[in-house]
């Protein structure tokens, strides 16, 4: 054969593996009668706070487990098992979010049919977990005020994604040019249907009506 | 932030098909990147040929196409393109619903290879 130059075609998405194996799993979630919730957000903005109050107001009503993703350390999952549920840490060593398989490998781990709701504490930033389905029954987002207003604009993708968005750490907001007004207007202009939240998990300001939201999802499904 | 990861999956794809059709060297592979990747052409071709080094890909060249975000107007049905980094409602040129869901913007599709 001459070295004459070839057009092979591929015609595959690189993405599409994962989605197909998300679907599954979100099937397999279904049956089961177990939610699971994909939390997201940029380190520091207060995932394993939500997470931690999120289980004080709902460990009596259901039960939970928690999959705490980070690149490395264990520190999330001894926090969270210290509020009295199964959790158990991924550690992802150096992947910068969660896909579908990696759930997968969690989930099993954990006694899925004994539980109504897993939290997955995905990898803390704004960019790759939106972009990789876990299989997640509903997706939600942070943004902490000191992170400012403008996030919607930079990550737009994550905004998406999201089911609900909480706005967190409301008791900066008195020392902060943080403008709720004119983030919720962002993010609605990018997703209409999103539920958006404004809690201080340091205070439990607002709390109450995220996981009434939260309640309300896991047992419609 | 996640080159490595998506770079490493396209290098898959394009070996397991330079192999079953019993390529010498690949020169060039066609991209299309939805324009909500954040991933820039200069780096994913940096991290390509990292990884490709050594193997039947290495030199090979990233043609990169962006393909825009469309959105499905979920009351009426109607599929348009969208640009989302612009600070505008998003609105559906038919109906003028807001309501939508996403179609494309985030693919890696890989088209075809060029090989020898």
């Amino acid at each position: 054969m001459s070295d004459e130059i070839r057009l092979i075609e591929v015609k595959e998405d690189i993405l599409a593996d994962n989605t197909e194996m998300a679907k599954k799993l979100q099937e397999d979630l279904r049956k089961e009668k177990t939610f699971l919730l994909n939390l997201m957000a940029s380190p520091g903005a207060g995932k394993t706070s939500l997470v931690i109050q999120t289980i004080r107001k709902l460990k009596e009503k259901l039960a939970i487990g928690v999959m705490e993703a980070d690149i490395d350390s264990m520190v999330d999952a001894e926090k969270v098992a210290k509020e009295g549920v199964p959790a158990i840490q991924i550690r992802t060593g150096g992947f910068c979010h969660m896909d579908a398989t990696m759930v997968k490998t969690g989930l099993d781990a954990m006694d899925i049919k004994n539980l109504d709701l897993v939290i997955l504490e995905n990898v803390g930033n704004l960019v790759c977990p939106a972009e990789f389905d876990t299989g997640a029954i509903k997706n939600a987002m942070i943004l902490s005020v000191p992170e400012g207003d403008d996030k919607p604009l930079k990550y737009p993708l994550m905004f998406t994604v999201c089911h609900a968005m909480v706005i967190n750490k409301i008791d900066y907001l008195g020392l902060s040019d943080f403008d709720v007004q004119k983030c919720k207007d962002h993010v609605l202009k990018l997703n209409p249907d999103i539920k958006i939240f404004e809690v201080s998990c340091r205070t439990g300001e607002g709390i109450d009506e995220w996981v009434e939201w939260l309640y309300d999802e896991v047992k419609t499904l | 932030m996640h080159e490595l990861p998506v770079i490493n999956s396209i290098l898959k794809v394009v070996l397991k098909h330079a192999v079953d059709n019993n390529v010498k060297k690949v020169m060039a592979v066609h991209l299309q990147v939805g324009e909500l990747s954040d991933l820039e052409d200069k780096w994913m071709q940096q991290y390509f040929d990292h990884l490709a080094k050594g193997g039947i890909a290495e030199g090979a060249k990233l043609k990169i196409e962006r393909t825009p975000v469309v959105m499905k107007c979920t009351e009426c049905g109607h599929s348009y393109v969208a640009d989302l980094k612009k600070d505008k409602k998003l609105m559906c040129p038919e109906c003028g619903s807001g309501k939508n869901t996403l179609v494309s913007g985030r693919e890696y599709f890989i088209k075809n290879l060029e090989a020898i």
